[in-house]
C-alpha cells in the first residue's frame, strides 16, 4: 500500500526551495562580500588592534551554533507533537552544521583571544559552554546514526534534543558560576563601538543566511535519497 | 509491599546478583584515584586542590558504568512488557529503577568516597563536604543517566554513545559538587553551591521519569 | 475485573514503511478464544501488541467493554491484559519461585498459593532453581504459572505452544480453556493445534 501523503508534503518543500535557494545563495554572498570588506576596513580597536577583524568572524559563528539548536528543538518539537514528517529530516540535517559552526566560534574565539591572554585557551565561560555545546551536538548526531529504525531514531533524537534544549539554560548558568569562582577573563566586554555594528549585524545576517542555505540543500539531498531508496526498494 | 518497592527490591537484587554492580562501580573508582596521582604526581598540596574534581569525575564515570543495563536487561528478555502492563505506570516504574540504581551504585561511592579522600590529603571540612555533594549530587547522575539508558535501550552497544549523551547534560552536578569542596578547601562557605546543586538534582529527579518513561514507551512499540 | 467483550474496528497497523493489515473487524465476548492465524512476518505479533496498548494504530480502535463501562484507552486496556510474549520474561539469576513472586506482586495480588501454583504447571521441584538452569519448555511453563497468577481477564498470546511438550501443551490448553470458562478471554497468535479457539483471523 503506497502511503502518498509522506511524499505531498516534501513535495511542496522541493518545489518551494527550489524557487527560493538560488536567492538566499546569492544574499548570503552579497553579506559576506560587504560585511568582509567593511570588516577589514574599520578603525583597529584601541584595545585589540587588528584582531577585532576576528569579532566578525567569531561572534556570528556563535550566534548561528545556539540559532542550530534553537532549530533542531523546534523541529523536535514539530515531530513529537505535530508527527511531522519534513520535522525529523530537517532536525537531523541541521545538525552537522550545528556543529561545525559551534566548533568554528570555539577555534575563532581561541584565536581572537590568544592575543589578549597571551595563550589559547584560558576556559573562559562563553568557549567553554560552546565546548559543551558542541557535545551535546556530537551526541545527538551519533545518537541518530546508532537507532537503525528511522522513526524511531527521530523519536529518540527529538526527545534528546529538547532534554538538551532545557538543559542547557542550567549548563550555561553553571559554567558562568564556575567561571567567577576562577576569576576568567571574557573575550567580549560589554557595548560595541557603532563603527563594528553595521558590518557585524551584516555578517551576523550572512552566516544565519548561509546556515539556511547549507540547510535547505541538506534537506533537498536527503528528501531525494529517501526517493531514490524507495524506488530501489519497489524496483526489487 | 507496594508495587513500587516491589520492583525497586528485585532491581536491586538483581544488582547484587549479577556479579555485583556495586563492586564494580567502587573499583572503577578506586582505580580513579589510584591513576590521577600516578598521573599528576604525589605534590599533596595540588592533589587536595584536584581533590574534588578528580573524585567528581571518577565518582560519575563509575555510576556511568551500569546505567546501560538499567532497561535494557529487562527490554531483552521480554520482562519490560509485563512491567509495562503493571499497575505500575512507566513513569513510575523508571522513578523504582532510578532510586535502585542510586542505592546500589551513587550510595556506595558516596560512602567510599571519604577514604580516597584520604588518598588526596583532602582535609576534614573539605572531605565532608565531598561527602555530601556526592550525597546530593549522585542521584541527578542516576536520573539524567536513566534517560541515556532509555534513548539507548535498543542499540546493542549503547555503553558507547550513552556516556557522550549524558555527560555534557550532567557537567551542572560536577560543576557545583567540586565547586562545592573547593569552596571548603579556601575556607569559604559551600552553601550555595550544593544548594544549586541539591537544586539541579531535585529537578533531575522529578522530571527525568517522564522523559525515561517517554524513551521506554516509544521502544515498546516497535 | 472482568471484561465482558473486545471489538476491533476497522484496524490498521503500519510498521516502518509497511501496511501489515488494514480494516481489520473481530468481535470476541467474554468466555472466547480467539486464534490468529498466518504467515511469518503477517502481524500477528504486531496485532497482539496493538490490543495491548504498546502500539498505536495506524487507523481504527479497539473497544473494550467491561463492568465499569466501555473504552477504548490504550492504557486502561493494557491493565486488563495478561500477556505471553515470544520471550519469557524470566531473569536467570532468580529463582522460579522468587521470580512468581515478584510478579504476583507487581500486580497486586494475592501470594499465598504460588507454590502450589508451581506444582500446578509441573514445576514443583523447581521452585529454588535459578531460572538459568530450566529447560525452554520449563521456562514457558513458569511463564504460564506468571500469567496465571497475574489474574487478568484477557489473555494475549504470542505462540504459546512453541517450545512445549505434549504434556506442556495440554497444559496450555487446559489452563486456556478453563480461563475462558471463567468468563475471561483468551486471543491467541497459533495456528490452534488443539483446536480448541471458537473462532479465527487470518492476517
Amino acid at each position: 500500500m503506497n502511503f502518498l501523503f509522506r511524499y505531498a508534503n516534501p513535495h511542496e518543500f522541493m518545489r518551494l526551495s527550489g524557487i527560493i535557494l538560488p536567492f538566499i545563495a546569492i544574499a548570503t554572498a552579497l553579506c559576506f562580500a560587504i560585511g568582509l570588506y567593511l570588516g577589514f576596513s574599520v578603525p583597529p580597536d584601541y584595545q585589540q588592534g587588528t584582531t577585532v577583524t576576528l569579532m566578525f568572524i567569531h561572534v556570528p559563528a556563535d550566534v548561528v551554533a545556539e540559532f542550530a539548536y534553537g532549530a533542531i528543538a523546534v523541529c523536535s518539537l514539530l515531530s513529537l507533537v505535530w508527527r511531522h514528517p519534513l520535522a525529523d529530516t530537517a532536525a537531523r540535517a541541521a545538525a552537522p552544521f550545528g556543529a561545525l559552526f559551534t566548533a568554528l566560534a570555539i577555534i575563532t574565539g581561541a584565536l581572537w583571544g590568544k592575543p589578549m591572554w597571551g595563550t589559547y585557551w584560558v576556559w573562559d565561560a562563553r568557549l567553554t559552554s560552546f565546548l559543551l555545546l558542541l557535545f551535546l551536538y556530537l551526541g545527538y548526531m551519533a545518537l541518530w546514526n546508532a537507532i537503525e529504525d528511522e522513526t524511531r531514531a527521530a523519536r529518540a533524537c527529538a526527545i534528546l534534543a529538547l532534554i538538551g534544549l532545557a538543559d542547557i539554560p542550567i549548563i550555561k548558568f553553571s559554567v558562568d558560576w564556575w567561571n567567577t569562582l576562577h576569576q576568567g577573563e571574557s573575550i567580549m566586554s560589554g557595548k560595541i563601538a557603532p563603527v563594528y555594528l553595521v558590518p557585524l549585524l551584516i555578517m551576523m545576517l550572512g552566516y544565519v543566511l548561509l546556515f539556511a542555505t547549507l540547510w535547505m540543500v541538506r534537506i533537498r539531498t536527503a528528501i531525494l535519497e529517501r526517493r531514490a531508496r524507495n524506488l530501489m526498494r519497489e524496483a526489487v | 509491599m507496594s508495587v513500587f518497592t516491589t520492583l525497586l527490591l528485585r532491581d536491586m537484587r538483581l544488582a547484587g546478583r549479577s556479579g555485583g554492580s556495586a563492586v564494580l562501580a567502587l573499583s572503577f573508582f578506586a582505580l580513579v584515584a589510584t591513576l590521577v596521582p600516578l598521573g599528576v604526581g604525589a605534590n599533596l598540596n595540588l592533589l587536595s586542590r584536584v581533590a574534588g574534581g578528580v573524585l567528581w569525575v571518577g565518582a560519575v564515570l563509575a555510576a556511568l558504568l551500569s546505567l546501560d543495563r538499567l532497561f535494557q536487561g529487562d527490554f531483552e528478555d521480554g520482562s519490560l512488557d509485563v512491567i509495562a502492563l503493571s499497575p505500575l505506570t512507566l513513569e513510575l516504574t523508571a522513578l523504582a529503577k532510578i532510586c535502585a540504581h542510586w542505592l546500589s551504585t551513587g550510595l556506595p561511592l558516596t560512602l567510599l568516597s571519604p577514604l580516597l579522600a584520604l588518598l588526596f590529603n583532602l582535609p576534614g571540612t573539605a572531605t565532608g563536604v565531598l561527602f555530601i555533594s556526592l550525597l546530593i549530587g549522585t542521584p541527578a547522575v542516576s536520573a539524567i543517566g536513566a534517560i541515556g539508558a532509555s534513548l539507548t535501550l535498543s542499540l546493542k552497544r549503547g555503553g558507547l554513545i550513552l556516556p557522550l549523551i549524558i555527560l555534557p547534560l550532567l557537567s551542572p552536578s560536577v560543576i557545583f559538587g567540586a565547586g562545592a569542596v573547593s569552596a571548603a578547601l579556601d575556607g569559604l562557605s559551600p552553601g550555595s553551591a550544593l544548594g544549586l546543586l541539591a537544586a539541579f538534582a531535585t529537578a533531575s529527579v522529578l522530571l527525568s521519569p517522564f522523559a525515561a518513561a517517554a524513551c521506554v514507551r516509544l521502544n515498546l512499540s516497535s | 475485573m472482568m471484561i465482558s467483550s473486545l471489538t476491533a474496528e476497522k484496524l490498521a497497523c503500519v510498521r516502518g514503511d509497511r501496511a501489515l493489515f488494514d480494516g481489520l473487524n473481530f468481535h470476541v465476548t467474554a468466555g472466547q478464544a480467539l486464534a490468529v492465524e498466518g504467515a511469518n512476518g503477517a502481524g500477528k505479533t504486531s496485532l497482539l501488541r496493538l490490543i495491548a496498548g504498546f502500539l498505536a494504530p495506524a487507523k481504527g480502535r479497539i473497544l473494550v467493554k467491561t463492568g465499569q463501562g466501555e473504552s477504548d484507552d490504550a492504557e486502561e486496556r493494557g491493565r486488563l491484559v495478561g500477556w505471553l510474549g515470544h520471550l519469557d520474561g524470566l531473569k536467570p539469576q532468580m529463582t522460579a519461585l522468587e521470580q512468581l513472586l515478584f510478579y504476583a506482586r507487581l500486580h497486586a495480588v494475592a501470594e499465598a498459593d504460588l507454590p502450589a501454583l508451581l506444582a500446578e504447571v509441573g514445576l514443583a521441584r523447581q521452585a529454588e532453581l535459578p531460572c538459568r538452569y530450566l529447560s525452554a519448555g520449563q521456562k514457558r511453563r513458569l511463564a504460564l504459572a506468571r500469567l496465571l497468577a497475574s489474574r487478568r481477564p484477557l489473555w494475549l498470546l504470542d505462540e504459546p505452544f512453541a517450545a512445549l511438550d505434549a504434556s506442556g501443551q495440554n497444559l496450555m490448553a487446559l489452563a486456556m480453556a478453563s480461563h475462558c470458562g471463567e468468563g475471561g478471554i483468551v486471543i491467541a497468535a497459533t495456528h490452534d493445534p488443539l483446536g480448541l479457539c471458537n473462532e479465527s483471523l487470518k492476517l
